[in-house]
């Protein structure tokens, strides 16, 4: 079932409510200096996707997962061999945890695509914008994700 | 984790230079209170008394990336301190009216003409728009200016010369004539 439409918020105020989550989670995985271009990398991809959304809900899932993608190509550029643990701290609601619990095994960014298309109901533009890709890209991720999914569960 | 000013301001600075902002703002000090002032790529949109407000308002009216960026306003906010200060009696400012029906645009035109420092009629404003029954609707569109101050609808009085109203309140509107030297 669809619940209400949020109004999306003037950017400012979206803004003013994430920024210093933002920058801590960032802060916490490249440390204070490298978390400063990222810091400004992930609000202007945010500044980018914001028209395109549909709604305003779940805005701080999506910074997010724009910020740690950043800070995950940031990290890789830095140490390329370097095991990456994927934190997910999107916040909990049914929907997501079914799906947190059962895309698990996917690769990082069909994961992110997938969550943010089937539980969050992001647009395409969006998530690209979040991924740091296009739109088309976003959509092959998320379907990618899917069929690997529907190939798990029948074997 | 707080994110410095410096921080801040250069991520501000980079969203307006990579042309990411519908509606740039900042908020300024003056003698009828704290203003919020707004400018479109197009120009000045918006002077309002409620700056709370006024986020939801300009999101609605020209889209939703509406962001605070200090320099981008520097030009109004300059011309504003001259006119409080009473050295400046024009304001050389483009404005952006787009949201903004063609009547009430008209009005609004028309408004942008009666000179500092005197004072005109709902009723007399209607005549010169053409519609010299309109009074209450020019009114009505005073008080729905987007960019009072500049547009000065402080100007407009009833025709029994008496203030009337002000979508500012009127101790406001009294405080502009004075200013301007309408009321002594």
């Amino acid at each position: 079932m669809m619940e209400a439409t949020v109004t999306i918020p003037p950017f400012e105020r979206f803004y003013a409510e994430h920024r210093d989550e933002v920058y801590g989670l960032l802060a916490r995985r490249l440390g204070r200096q490298r978390a400063e271009d990222a810091f400004q990398e992930t609000f202007l991809r945010a500044l980018r996707a914001y028209p395109s959304l549909r709604h305003g809900e779940y805005l701080r899932a999506w910074v997010l997962t724009i910020a740690r993608n950043i800070a995950v190509d940031a990290f890789r550029r830095e140490r390329p061999a370097a095991e990456l643990e994927e934190q997910v701290e999107l916040p909990k609601r049914p929907a997501y945890a079914e799906l947190e619990h059962l895309t698990e095994a996917l690769p990082p960014t069909e994961r992110a695509a997938v969550v943010l298309r089937y539980a969050y109901d992001m647009p395409y533009s969006a998530i690209g914008a979040a991924l740091g890709s296009s739109e088309d890209a976003a959509r092959q991720a998320a379907s990618a994700g899917v069929r690997r999914l529907r190939r798990k569960e029948t074997t | 984790m707080t994110v410095s000013t410096d921080l801040d301001r250069r991520f501000r600075d980079a969203a307006d230079r990579e042309g990411l902002v519908d509606v740039a703002y900042d908020l300024a000090d003056s003698p009828v209170g704290e203003l919020l002032v707004a400018a479109t790529d197009r120009g000045l949109c918006r002077i309002a008394y409620r700056p709370d407000d006024a986020l939801e308002e300009l999101a609605g009216d020209f889209g939703v990336r509406v962001l605070r960026v200090p320099r981008r306003v520097d030009d109004i906010r300059r011309e504003l301190d001259e006119y409080f200060e009473g050295r400046r009696r024009e304001f050389d400012l483009e404005v952006d009216l787009s949201p903004v029906g063609s009547f009430h645009r008209e009005a609004l035109h028309e408004l942008a003409r009666v000179p500092y420092g005197q004072v005109t009629t709902y009723g007399a404003l209607a005549a010169k728009v053409g519609h010299p029954k309109a009074a209450r609707a020019i009114g009505g569109a005073m008080n729905r200016n987007p960019i009072p101050i500049v547009l000065p609808c402080h100007r407009v009085v009833g025709a029994n010369g008496k203030l009337v109203g002000y979508a500012g309140g009127l101790e406001r509107k009294e405080l502009l004539l004075r200013l301007e030297g309408a009321l002594l």
